[in-house]
């Protein structure tokens, strides 16, 4: 615990400083993006289930709370709380397909009910198929702070994520993360300890979509876009790369995995089909020689569980 | 004529290829069957190498001048050999892993070999031609039959029950079935289990390049042909179950149809109707039609 308490003041000091040295819409980028992956975290780090559809809460959110925001007027708090919410009731629902079925099937159909949603998002009159929903409005936090301002807004997603963060930290070590860690060790043990395990999977899912949702929702606002990308199975894949490579089960590796990741498209950019293939180096590296990710490697020089 | 307001041609035209993409649907969910059963991998690849079997095809005709009928047996062996050289170099290194780590890295290696086409092929389509003695159609009076299309459907068809019948029949796949079995105590009896994996993986990455030779006259042969065609593909594989050959190859076959049909009667739906059967089957049946939950 005192070596993740020190991370997280490490964590805090980084960002909160990083805009002197780099590009602030850069660091929201990493953040919104790190805030994605640890929410992918929980599910495959800590409740073992491999969702490959994680996309589909990044980009519910992202359109839920640009249309919010957009056509209804919400205000930019209530529009992002929107998209949160859009996005645990479709946890709610996907998670309880979802979980009927293990292991590599559970991946399967995630990834197809993915697809469905990415259907809908490129067909459903209100999300503006190939161009998105553009110029989305970053309006005014509690009709007070104006949010178009570059320090107002930075401090805003810093603070939404590590709200997420910290949400997360606190469910991996409540009794509840005890149990979904044991059900991803011997799910068969902890039924017969009396647990109901199908529905400690099935919080964890909505707990993982509404976070995602969450940084779907902001990465929204922020960007004042929500488009396509955001629901492409690519994404999934980008989600689970993140993870991996930061450490599956660490809490701060996806955030390093998504700066990694995000440094990496920012410089490869003009290179275009090459970041993929990239990407799938990293992937098949990670699998076979790497399977610890960064964090996980640092913690176990460290001795410590970061 | 008319069924519904919809004419008949139109309908007869949409359940063609509807069959056509079922025959798709068969090869490739047969073949991530037959990995599945013995390597316990979901091969994320399997839409890169269907891929690669369409390219495979397009380079021996162009660069070698080498026809279809050729390319329907060297294009698989080409893919399938990259397949044996994969599991010998990677996969077989995770057998005592998680199974999700087969996964990540096939899907890995799909981004590798799916990036490197579209950089030296860019994404747009390239054509290949109907092989001469396929070409023209037969005129069965409520409808027009390409004569390609019909070939592609009976030939998928053969492939699929011969595979069906060397798997359920032969004593080769009774040694397959064992080992999908109990590979531990097939090795003890003294079959070279880590060769017929092996094999298998080439095999079943084979039936992908295959579909991948036969679908590019019908598609255009595209980089990105197999990327969204997998996501089907698993899906296909879910409503069915991987416990049955016969069952992946019935339920490919019977998604297919649905699916055109579906564009004749309500085309709006059409790319997630898959889908939704999927959902459908999850909830009454969640082991899949043709499926054993372990």
């Amino acid at each position: 615990m005192r070596g993740q308490r020190m991370a997280f003041a490490v964590m805090v000091a980084v960002l909160a400083l990083a805009p002197l040295v780099v590009y602030p819409v850069f660091m929201m980028k990493v953040m919104c993006f790190a805030l994605f992956a640890c929410a992918f975290n929980l599910l495959i780090g800590f409740g073992g289930l491999l969702s490959f559809g994680h996309a589909m809460f990044l980009g519910a959110g992202g359109y839920a709370s640009a249309h919010a925001a957009k056509v209804w007027g919400l205000p930019t708090e209530l529009a992002i709380l929107f998209g949160t919410g859009v996005a645990l009731v479709l946890g709610y629902v996907v998670g309880l397909l979802a979980i009927r079925r293990q292991g590599i099937y559970f991946a399967m159909i995630t990834l197809a009910l993915a697809q469905m949603v990415y259907f809908f998002a490129l067909q459903a009159p209100f999300t503006g198929g190939e161009d998105g929903i553009q110029a989305v409005p970053r309006g005014r936090l509690f009709g007070l702070v104006d949010l178009n301002q570059p320090l107002a807004i930075y401090g805003f997603v810093m603070a939404i994520f590590l709200g997420g963060f910290l949400l997360i930290w606190r469910v991996v070590h409540s009794p509840f993360g005890q149990v979904l860690k044991a059900i991803r060790e011997n799910e068969a043990r902890a039924i017969s300890l009396g647990y109901d395990a199908d529905r400690y999977k099935h919080i964890a899912f909505v707990i993982s979509g509404g976070v995602a949702g969450l940084a779907g929702a902001t990465k929204a606002i922020v960007f004042q876009l929500a488009s396509l990308t955001d629901v492409h199975w690519t994404m999934s894949g980008e989600v689970v790369l993140m993870t991996l490579l930061g450490g599956l089960g660490t809490l701060f590796g996806p955030v390093i995995g998504a700066a990694i990741i995000i440094t990496m498209q920012n410089y490869l950019a003009q290179l275009g089909a090459w970041v993929t293939v990239v990407q799938g180096v990293i992937f098949v590296l990670c699998v076979l020689a790497f399977r610890r990710g960064v964090i996980g490697e640092l913690g176990r020089w460290l001795k410590k569980s970061l | 004529m008319d069924i519904f307001g919809i004419s008949t041609q139109a309908l007869f035209g949409q359940l063609l290829i509807g069959l056509i993409n079922g025959s798709f649907y068969a090869l490739l969910s047969l073949g991530l069957a037959v990995i599945f059963g013995l390597l316990n991998i979901i091969n994320f690849t399997h839409g890169a190498q269907y891929m690669m079997g369409a390219f495979v095809a397009w380079l021996l005709l162009n660069k070698l001048g080498i026809g279809y009928w050729w390319a329907l047996l060297l294009a698989p062996l080409a893919v399938g050999a990259t397949g044996v050289a994969m599991e010998r170099l990677m996969l077989s290194r995770l057998y005592q892993l998680d199974h999700l780590y087969g996964l990540l890295l096939t899907f890995g290696l799909a981004l590798i070999i799916q990036g490197l086409f579209r950089n030296e092929f860019g994404s747009s389509g390239l054509p290949y031609r109907i092989p001469e003695q396929l070409t023209g159609g037969q005129n069965l009076g409520f409808m027009f039959l390409p004569n390609y299309r019909a070939w592609v459907i009976a030939a998928s068809l053969v492939v699929c029950l011969a595979t069906w019948y060397v798997i359920e029949r032969t004593k080769l796949g009774a040694y397959l079935r064992a080992a999908t079995e109990n590979p531990q105590l097939v090795q003890a009896f003294g079959v070279n289990v880590p060769r017929m994996i092996t094999l298998t993986y080439g095999f079943g990455v084979g039936l992908a390049g295959l579909a991948g030779v036969m679908a590019a006259p019908i598609y255009q042969v595209n980089p990105l042909m197999g990327a969204d065609l997998i996501i089907v593909v698993f899906a296909v594989v879910v409503i069915g179950g991987m416990g049955s050959i016969l069952g992946s190859i019935l339920t490919g076959f019977g998604l297919g149809v649905v699916e055109g049909l579906t564009k004749v009667f309500y085309p709006e739906a059409s790319n997630i109707v898959i889908f939704v059967i999927m959902v459908i089957v999850l909830l009454i049946k969640p082991a899949g039609l043709f499926g054993t939950q372990k």
